[in-house]
């Protein structure tokens, strides 16, 4: 055996989507092939679930050295294993530094992880989420023990009641009284159902947690199970995340296999089955009875409430439908109390959320903060701020749902009702900023044909009325636009929120009313003067070619509709009745003679 | 489906997976997994072997975006429009890839080369914009990588 | 009974009905399309919110049970707007060519434009394009008409039970249509023409010979003959023809038909149906004779043969077009009048 010089015995790789986009699971097996090659044994290579920074992908940690590198690519590992090894040298050129003086960081020293804290996400990157026997030694199973062998189904519930934990999915309905109400429905039979049908398009929270702990599910619905007296379950995934599917398969066979599922769990008389279930594309199945529409087989119309699922759910019986990210809270809660979790956050709002950080942000990844952190802390502590030298314009929170919010109330602290008074929604976690290029009609109009194609169909205002709502939009940005359109726009935004059948309808509306809220500039701007005040919509821009024009002809070959006329080296022009505004010219331009305003 | 042996594999998956009407979803997802596509016949088929009204697995099979009636071409492109891949110019991805394969959405070449899908979030937002080649994520994807990686399939 | 308000008036009301059936009982009309008291409730089509004066919430009065001391606004300045504009985002959708349409004068759409004072073209856009027909002898289908109300593949599926009509695809391309736009009756339809008899706009009607408008009709309630069951049904009659039937709610059928019923009363005035009793007589050809004329024969006959060879030596076989009292009637004539027990019935094949 060779000597190894560094204290490293463990190698975390990340295994979340973004790094196995990035080649992780190639960065795993070389490691294996070079750790063997160099006759190293004692050094564990763990596949971890997602490390939340996304953006540094894929990202490898050393333990207990503590070693954090970023953008590692299959050929680094050779070196790493040489240098940092065997060497005791660690890669200077790969380690993750700080932006503003380079020094090589720690992942907890990172920006991006200062203000964190992990409840959901306390063991996604720290275990193989494949090997139970890592979620084990990371108190895995403890709270079922606790729950099943030490309180009563009633104790359970009080202690979820008294945590003050709220529904992680969108509404943030108190989850303890949604377990009181199914525990206290009439029924022989009841179900546990997890809704991990994550519809919100720019958010990856529960994949992520299904892909880095899918056992804390797994534990959690058993707890839940026995709490309500359900003996059977269904975890609902969308089947657009294969690989948070293919770890859950795996979860499932290995809790059956050592007893934390099937029958009489840890001896306590208590059995617990657990199935999947595969969404196959519809954003409505987020909503809890089209949810259980389709976990019945058919398509995915909301049905009436009441009853609520809590009373008559899934096959008729009394279900608990909880959302991924509450029920990764769950165990933590059981294990240490309903006082720990409300020490976090805010009085209505107690505990911690999950964000997928996205868009125009520097630190793209996922992150976990306490309610009542503020949006500036998340964009610019946290996301460190805007890239590319441009200004922040809005943070869009709760997806289609939700709203945009614009720099006013950056300081607003996110909790649920902040953020409803602001006009946006917590939603399931998405957090999207938009920076200073981004028009906010444009915006609202890419919400808008999302809902128009995920509508059910069901009821005649979502169906209709968004349909309308979007070719409104498409003729404002368009430079078609008319004050009658505005007032048009109110009236539908009115009318499908007040009248449509489920949440997804009443909703819709919401990221057009905070654009028209907070953005009403730009909506005028775009009708009375033509004009995107972003300069992102095409139709309204206008091409002009400066005197720095060379005269090189390349934008004429370029153009496709030949609407630009000039002779060599001299000044081209475009013909603007001809131009039809496809930017070709600019890019074809070597001396960026050619602007868009 | 269109021969015996066909019909005998697919008639194996309903077997298999065929817990009552409520696993509909879940047989019609393995078969498609299979099978590439789910046509006329195989979707009378599961109508009839599972004793569920044609009309209603119609339903289903329509309503779904995932479930597609068209056979696929060897090489499917998904193209993810979440709101981080929109943010990030998503769209001009999919408007070349249409002019470029000559295609809609959902749609196949007629060589049965390539299918153009696009898809809400694939949950790879740090890569935007992502788009999904086969099974392989290909992240902050430009007109330029986009020429690129279509070359290696072509 | 529970105390509610609607309007500002107290009613007392059983606990546990809907409000729309609240309103109904105290005689306030609320307008709905997706709603049939034979149907599970559907709640789809919104327009039948009434609003809550405590809260100002809109609720869908099909679907809501009523709650003690409930204030309820069925024609408040809000209500009255929303089902307003949302008649307006759905006729945006439907084609407006009124003037020429089968259900002029009959068609809820039609009667809510006008209770509404709705502003017909005020929203613009595309509408939606299908390219399903439903092919078949005894109907049609415009799709360019249809408001997704849902209620022709409900009645087919709750009721009838022949699960043919699918409500495909999503969102605005919602449509009915049989799977894959397979043929009518391979996906097992029967032409009972209920659907088409629930349809409350021009979207599904029946195929005619005789043209006529709502208001040129008179409707005489009858009993169909075709078989024993005693569908209650309307003959329409213009003209005194009969020009089409319409289900009533009879005890046997409330409000479904079978195809015969529904769409077979041709024969009715048909040139060569019979009208009085044909003779043969000694030059081999039939004449029109009286009623007293054929009976008395009929009796004479019957009396001869009886006399000459024993009530046995003859049969009676009765039909199924006829009502069960006329069979009943039939077999106490046979049995009691002639004396014979040899007595059978077309329906017994």
């Amino acid at each position: 055996m060779r000597d190894v010089k560094s204290g490293c015995t463990r190698v975390l790789v990340c295994a979340g989507t973004c790094c196995v986009s990035g080649k992780a699971f190639v960065i795993i097996e070389n490691f294996e092939k070079e750790l063997a090659a160099a006759g190293i044994l004692d050094i564990k290579v763990v596949k971890t679930g997602c490390f939340g920074l996304c953006s540094e992908g894929p990202i490898v940690l050393t333990q207990p050295d503590d070693y954090f590198y970023a953008k590692v690519s299959p050929q680094d590992v050779k070196e790493i294993v040489e240098e940092h090894f065997m060497q005791g040298r660690p890669v200077q050129r790969l380690l993750y530094k700080d932006a503003s003086n380079g020094e090589a960081l720690s992942l907890l020293e990172a920006d991006f992880y200062k203000k964190q804290h992990k409840v959901a996400l306390a063991r996604c990157g720290v275990i193989d989420p494949e090997k139970i026997d890592d979620f084990i030694e990371q108190d895995g199973f403890k709270a079922l023990e606790k729950a099943l062998l030490t309180m009563t189904p009633g104790q359970v519930v009080e202690e979820i009641k008294n945590s003050g934990l709220r529904g992680r999915g969108g509404a943030g309905f108190p989850s303890g009284k949604k377990w009181e109400f199914t525990k206290n429905a009439a029924g022989e039979k009841k179900y546990v159902v997890c809704n991990g049908d994550e519809g919100d398009p720019g958010a990856f929270m529960d994949e992520s947690i299904l892909e880095g702990d899918p056992l804390s599910v797994v534990e959690a619905m058993a707890i839940a199970g026995y709490a309500i007296g359900a003996n059977e379950g269904y975890i609902y995934v969308r089947a657009e995340y294969p690989l948070a599917i293919h770890r859950l398969k795996i979860a499932l066979a290995q809790a059956k296999e050592r007893g934390f599922l099937g029958k009489n769990i840890l001896n306590s008389g208590f059995d617990f089955e657990l199935s999947i279930r595969y969404g196959a594309g519809a954003f409505v199945c987020g909503e809890e009875t089209a949810l259980i529409s389709s976990i019945e087989g058919r398509k995915g119309t909301p049905q009436l409430r009441p009853p609520y699922p809590a009373v008559k759910g899934l096959f008729g019986c009394p279900t608990l439908i909880n959302n991924v990210e509450t029920y990764a809270n769950i165990g933590k809660i059981i294990m240490m109390g309903a006082e720990w979790f409300k020490a976090m956050g805010t009085a209505g709002s107690p505990g911690t959320k999950v964000f997928a950080l996205a868009g125009n942000v520097k630190n793209i990844g996922l992150v976990e903060v306490p309610m009542g952190i503020t949006l500036r802390e998340i964009v610019y502590d946290i996301g460190q701020g805007i890239p590319d030298g441009r200004s922040f314009k809005a943070a869009q929170t709760g997806g289609p749902s939700g709203g945009c919010i614009p720099i006013e109330y950056i300081d607003t602290p996110i909790d649920y009702e902040s953020l409803g008074e602001i006009g946006s929604m917590m939603g399931s976690g998405g957090l999207i900023v938009m920076d200073d290029s981004k028009c906010m009609v444009g915006i609202a109009k890419f919400f808008m044909q999302f809902m128009v194609e995920e509508s059910c169909g069901k009821c005649a205002p979502c169906r209709l009325g968004l349909v309308r709502i979007y070719e409104a939009l498409a003729r404002i940005t368009d430079g078609n636009g008319t004050m009658e359109d505005l007032q048009e726009l109110e009236e539908l935004a009115e009318m499908v929120s007040s009248l449509s059948f489920c949440a997804l309808g009443q909703s819709a509306p919401n990221p057009l009313k905070t654009t028209l809220r907070y953005f009403k500039d730009e909506y005028l701007a775009h009708i009375n003067e033509k004009r995107c005040p972003a300069g992102e919509c095409e139709k309204l821009l206008n091409y002009e070619i400066t005197s720095l024009c060379i005269g090189c002809r390349k934008c004429l070959k370029a153009c496709p509709a030949a609407a630009i006329i000039g002779k060599v080296k001299e000044q081209h022009v475009i013909d603007k009745t001809k131009c039809i505004k496809c930017g070709a010219c600019i890019e074809s331009c070597a001396v960026k003679a050619i602007i868009r305003a | 489906m269109k021969n015996e042996q066909e019909k005998q594999k697919i008639l194996e998956i309903i077997q298999e997976y065929n817990n009552g009407p409520s696993s509909l979803i879940q047989v019609l997802n393995m078969i498609q997994d299979e099978h590439g596509y789910l046509p006329q016949n195989v979707q009378k088929l599961v109508a009839e072997e599972m004793g569920i009204p044609f009309s209603r697995v119609y339903e289903v099979t329509s309503f779904y975006s995932r479930f597609t009636t068209e056979e696929k071409g060897e090489c499917t492109i998904n193209v993810c429009l979440g709101t981080a891949c929109y943010v990030k110019g998503a769209q001009k991805n999919l408007d070349e890839l249409k002019s470029r394969l000559g295609i809609e959405e959902g749609h196949t070449t007629e060589d049965k080369a390539f299918t153009l899908t696009s898809s809400r979030c694939i949950g790879a937002c740090a890569l935007a914009p992502a788009i999904v080649v086969n099974k392989e994520v290909h992240g902050m994807v430009n007109l330029e990588k986009l020429a690129h990686i279509l070359e290696i399939y072509e | 009974m529970i105390n509610i308000y609607i309007n500002g008036q107290q009613r007392s009301i059983l606990p546990g009905k809907t409000i729309l059936e609240a309103c109904k009982e105290s005689g306030i009309h609320i307008p709905t399309f997706c709603y049939d008291e034979r149907l599970k409730p559907e709640g789809s089509c919104r327009i039948c919110v009434v609003e809550l004066e405590d809260s100002h919430k809109l609720l869908p009065a099909c679907t809501t049970e009523i709650a003690p001391e409930m204030r309820i606004a069925t024609h408040s300045p809000l209500v009255m707007r929303m089902r307003k504009h949302l008649l307006e985002i759905m006729l945006s959708n439907h084609d407006i060519s009124c003037l020429k349409c089968e259900r002029a004068g009959n068609c809820l759409l039609q009667d809510y434009a006008y209770e509404y004072d709705v502003d017909i073209e005020k929203y613009r856009g595309r509408t939606r394009e299908s390219a399903y027909l439903a092919e078949n002898k005894f109907f049609e289908l415009d799709q360019s008409k249809c408001i997704s109300c849902g209620k022709c593949a409900r009645i087919c599926s709750q009721l009838q039970g022949n699960n043919v009509w699918a409500i495909s695809n999503r969102g605005f391309e919602t449509e009915v249509s049989t799977p894959f736009g397979i043929d009518m009756e391979e996906a097992g339809c029967v032409h009972c023409g209920n659907c088409v008899s629930i349809c409350p706009v021009g979207a599904l009607k029946p195929k005619k010979e005789h043209k006529f408008r709502a208001w040129e009709i008179n409707e005489i309630q009858t009993t169909c003959s075709y078989c024993g069951v005693g569908c209650q049904m309307y003959l329409q009659v213009k003209d005194d023809k009969v020009v089409g039937v319409k289900p009533a709610y009879g005890k046997s059928n409330e409000g479904l038909l079978c195809v015969k019923g529904k769409f077979a009363f041709d024969f009715i005035n048909h040139p060569q149906r019979l009208t009085t009793p044909l003779l043969r007589l000694a030059d081999g050809e039939l004449h029109s004779v009286s009623w007293e004329e054929a009976l008395q024969l009929i009796a004479d006959k019957t009396q001869e043969i009886k006399n000459t060879y024993g009530a046995d030596a003859i049969m009676g076989l009765s039909s199924a077009r006829v009502t069960n009292e006329e069979n009943y009637l039939f077999m106490k004539y046979m049995r009691a009048v002639i004396g014979t027990n040899n007595l059978d019935h077309c329906a017994r094949l």
